[in-house]
């Protein structure tokens, strides 16, 4: 919102490059990145495999958009890819109506329902990320570390609470949510544009939205302006358990499995979509849209790498240099704009 | 007048510099994209001389000193030092050429200590270890003669902002430098912290450095300066000897028009009822924040109406007392009255709801979304009144934005320019517009007009006072007594946590204030009293 507002009061001195591409550095590098993989790979472009990216990139991408809350206010959530792995046993547990029937393959019959599952699961996130907002705006312990603590103890309760072993072959009606489709559109590539879209309005049009940035973007200043900002703080702890518990639902409808170990390492890959996508680590800058682009961009720089042959050990290399360059290349763009 | 004034007068023998500048910038011009900074603008300074560069924010001072100081290039134009041609293209070359800026923001490590602050990147010893007994000894030497007489290890955290400004010059001076220049370095000063720095500069002058000097205070200029040179939107209006010139022509310089008097005379208000009160409002020191200023039994009231003003040293508790009443900070004890009504509050949003407003004292720490575009700084106290539910109307927010643009002429490209792009002046109206949106019925301003410009000042000035003739209780805190006597209509003065007296406008001369807030508290009584 802030960047694409720098922007404007140059326009009546005709075109500011140096802002149009600052306010579109991530968009315009995927552009760039899809046109040569569509040159060096036919396949890349097909719609089979455009709507198979997205679909790999749903679950990450929603936990991204609750990243994007959480980083607008200079915060970090190190715990998304444990407590969606407890999120998703939670829910296996109700869909297959007990954990006694945990290691039943097949379909588990007496469960109660997906619609249930999916909010067990949520439920389960929402009292997780409300935890740990209290930890940080109570105890006053900087997020990185109650979220670290998090990330262990989330992982633990996972663990604990399915033994070690995965919950899985659940009824069609739960599968669905992960495997089905609408028309050629997959169900979890429906579930995050939609909420990325929820997500959208709620940071440009709403109170709250304008809340979040005034909090990420000045504290203090926020505080004497009126606003509850420990409240708001808070708050996008639990709007980011809330997208870790429906990432959980999804992703154990997709594979048809919910597992402790599931969602390891997601962490990373959620905050570089975040930070690819132009949202300020320090609070009070960045878009929803910017971060469905970082997400997208993850997805098809690895897509494309996996149809060119490229090893998983490169491609991990890949993806590290690309964070680091967005971000440069982000930093330089602003520096050069347009100033009123 | 200001402890300044004790001063000798800026020495006849301050030569016009033409016969041997040290420092002679011609034909300067810089563009940023789409914008035109400078265009052909010249600086002459000449040896043992301690020049003003005058000019509104966004006249260009800040970019010609930039271009000085290395941290940008120009695009045209030539600088000489000593008569040799010179381009520095890094602040460290200008350093090592003998050109030292103090920044208006510090740059100092808040966790080193003061010695190597003072010799950051060059501390004495061998290539790999420091010997600290070295550098204690040449930091001792360095700020033993510039007055500030503290231990080289403590850390600069501990400092007051004045000791922090003299740790920047210790630095300056460490370098053996032949030009200072100080970008504002008076703007978070009290009178008598002033005074030392001046004391400074002086001295400063005396050991043959020259020192380009920039400040919003016109009376420092006539106090302190030899010479002085104008820019106004990116040009060259003039230069010449501050003894040959006037406080009205030189504003006719930086503004282009006359202003009418700076600080016009006004009528004092009519005292309307009590609007707030306060009442042995009382913080103790505790374990938690040891630094925190002490309160002890403040009581004072405001007046539907009227201007107050809390005069006092830096230190003195003014704005640790207005932090209070606000619900910012706790307090021991005391009692707050509004309307007559006891209140407490648990934070900022109750007092609010009471209708009281605070502008900080630090507008962009406290005060303002500097990324953020104009209209959510202006709008983000009032969002009850531009919602419907839980979204914003934009309608009723364009509305809003627009009543407080055209009321307080805030000069803006538009409102969803990022704040932080605005000219101070205008971004202190930002914040202004904010408060006065929520109609306060008791409004606080902590230094009105700390760092904006003159044409801005007497904007916000006469803003103030159309705030209380409309029946709002005006509370001014500044630092600037002159700025106190143009506003107030009624002035109460605080030195260390305590009231020290009070005094209607009609009686109060700087003189009278500044014995109010420097003396002890029988002294200060009878100053009152006896005026």
């Amino acid at each position: 919102m802030t960047e694409a507002r720098l922007a404007d009061a140059g326009e009546r001195r005709g075109f500011d490059v140096f802002g149009f591409v600052a306010r579109f550095a991530p968009t315009l590098f995927l552009i760039a990145l899809m046109a040569l993989f569509a040159v060096m790979e036919p396949r890349f472009l097909s719609s089979i495999n455009l709507f198979n990216v997205m679909r790999q990139v749903s679950i990450t991408g929603l936990l991204a958009v609750g990243m994007t809350f959480v980083i607008l206010t200079a915060g970090i959530d190190l715990s998304v890819g444990s407590l969606l792995a407890f999120a998703g046993l939670v829910a296996g547990a109700v869909a297959k109506g007990g954990l006694q029937y945990r290691f039943t393959v097949g379909e588990g019959g007496v469960g109660y329902g997906w619609g249930l599952a999916a909010l067990a699961a949520i439920a389960v996130g929402l009292a997780g990320g409300y935890l740990q907002g209290l930890a940080i705006t109570r105890l006053k312990v900087p997020p990185f570390v109650v979220t670290l603590g998090g990330m262990s103890a989330f992982r633990g309760a996972a663990l604990l609470f399915a033994a070690g072993g995965p919950i899985s072959g659940f009824e069609p009606s739960f599968a669905w949510w992960g495997q089905g489709k609408i028309g050629p559109v997959p169900i979890p590539v429906i579930i995050f544009l939609s909420f990325a879209a929820l997500a959208h309005i709620t940071l440009r049009y709403t109170r709250y939205g304008r809340q979040v940035y005034a909090v990420g973007g000045n504290p203090e200043a926020a505080r004497l302006s009126g606003l509850n900002v420990n409240r708001i703080v808070a708050s996008v702890y639990v709007i980011m358990g809330f997208f870790a518990g429906l990432g959980s639902f999804v992703l154990a409808a997709r594979l048809n499995s919910a597992e402790a170990v599931a969602g390891t390492g997601y962490e990373l890959t959620v905050i570089a979509s975040v930070v690819i996508g132009g949202t300020s680590l320090f609070g009070g800058s960045g878009t929803i849209f910017g971060t469905v682009v970082g997400t997208i961009l993850i997805g098809v720089l690895l897509n494309g790498l996996v149809l060119m042959n490229v090893s998983s050990y490169i491609q991990q290399i890949v993806i590290g240099f690309i964070i680091v360059l967005a971000v440069a290349f982000d930093t330089f763009a602003k520096s050069r704009r347009r100033k009123v | 007048m200001s402890a300044l004034q004790n001063a000798p007068a800026p020495s006849p023998s301050a030569k016009e510099p033409s016969d041997r500048p040290i420092l002679r910038m011609t034909g300067i011009s810089k563009r940023f994209p789409g914008v035109l900074a400078l265009e052909n603008v010249h600086l002459e300074i000449g040896s043992a001389e301690i020049h003003a560069l005058l000019g509104e924010n966004g006249a260009g001072k800040s970019t010609l000193l930039k271009i000085l100081s290395g941290a940008h290039p120009a695009d045209a134009g030539t600088i000489e030092l000593f008569g040799q041609p010179v381009a520095f293209a890094t602040p460290h070359d200008a350093q090592r050429a003998g050109v030292v800026t103090i920044y208006q923001e510090f740059t100092l490590a808040p966790d080193m200590t003061i010695a190597e602050n003072v010799f950051i990147g060059r501390e004495p010893g061998t290539k790999l270890f420091v010997s600290w007994r070295r550098l204690a000894e040449e930091t001792r030497a360095i700020t033993g003669r510039i007055g500030l007489r503290r231990d080289p290890m403590t850390p600069v955290r501990d400092l007051s902002v004045a000791e922090q400004q003299l740790v920047e010059s210790a630095r300056a001076l460490s370098v053996r430098s032949r030009l200072i220049v100080m970008d504002e370095p008076t703007s978070a000063l009290s009178e008598a912290e002033v005074a030392n720095l001046a004391r400074i500069i002086r001295t400063l002058k005396g050991e043959g450095l020259s020192i380009i000097f920039v400040t919003h205070r016109l009376e420092e200029v006539f106090r302190l300066c030899d010479r002085f040179t104008v820019l106004r939107d990116g040009h060259y209006v003039g230069s010449g000897r501050v003894a040959d010139t006037d406080v009205d022509a030189i504003i006719r310089m930086m503004v282009g028009r006359d202003v009418g008097a700076l600080y016009g005379e006004r009528a004092i208000a009519e005292l309307g009822s009590v609007a707030l009160e306060v009442e042995g409002l009382t913080r103790r020191r505790n374990a938690r924040d040891p630094h925190a200023i002490e309160l002890v039994d403040v009581s004072l009231r405001a007046h539907k109406g009227e201007i107050l003003g809390l005069a006092g040293l830096v230190g003195a508790g003014r704005t640790e007392t207005v932090r209070a009443i606000f619900g910012a900070d706790r307090f021991d004890h005391g009692v707050i009255r509004v309307d007559g009504q006891p209140v407490s509050f648990a934070g900022p949003r109750d007092a609010m709801l009471h209708g009281i407003g605070l502008v900080p004292e630090d507008r962009k720490k406290q005060a303002l979304f500097l990324r953020l575009a104009v209209r959510t700084n202006m709008t983000i106290a009032a969002q009850d009144q531009i919602s419907r539910g839980w979204f914003i109307d934009e309608r009723r927010e364009n509305r809003l934005v627009d009543e407080f643009r055209r009321l307080l002429n805030i000069r803006m490209a538009s409102p969803n320019q990022a704040a932080g792009d605005l000219s101070g002046g205008n971004q202190q109206k930002v914040v202004l517009a904010r408060w006065l949106a929520l109609r306060p019925k008791i409004l606080i301003v902590d230094e009105p007009t700390r760092g904006i410009d003159v044409g801005s000042k007497v904007e916000v000035h006469n803003l103030l006072t159309e705030m209380a003739k409309s029946g709002i209780a005006v509370i001014v805190i500044s630092s600037e007594l002159p700025e106190i006597l143009a506003v107030c209509d009624r002035i109460v003065t605080m030195r260390e946590g305590r009231v020290t007296g009070e005094i209607s406008r009609a009686n109060a001369t700087q003189e009278v204030l500044m014995g109010m807030m420097t003396a002890h508290e029988g002294a200060a009584d009878r100053a009152a009293s006896g005026q």
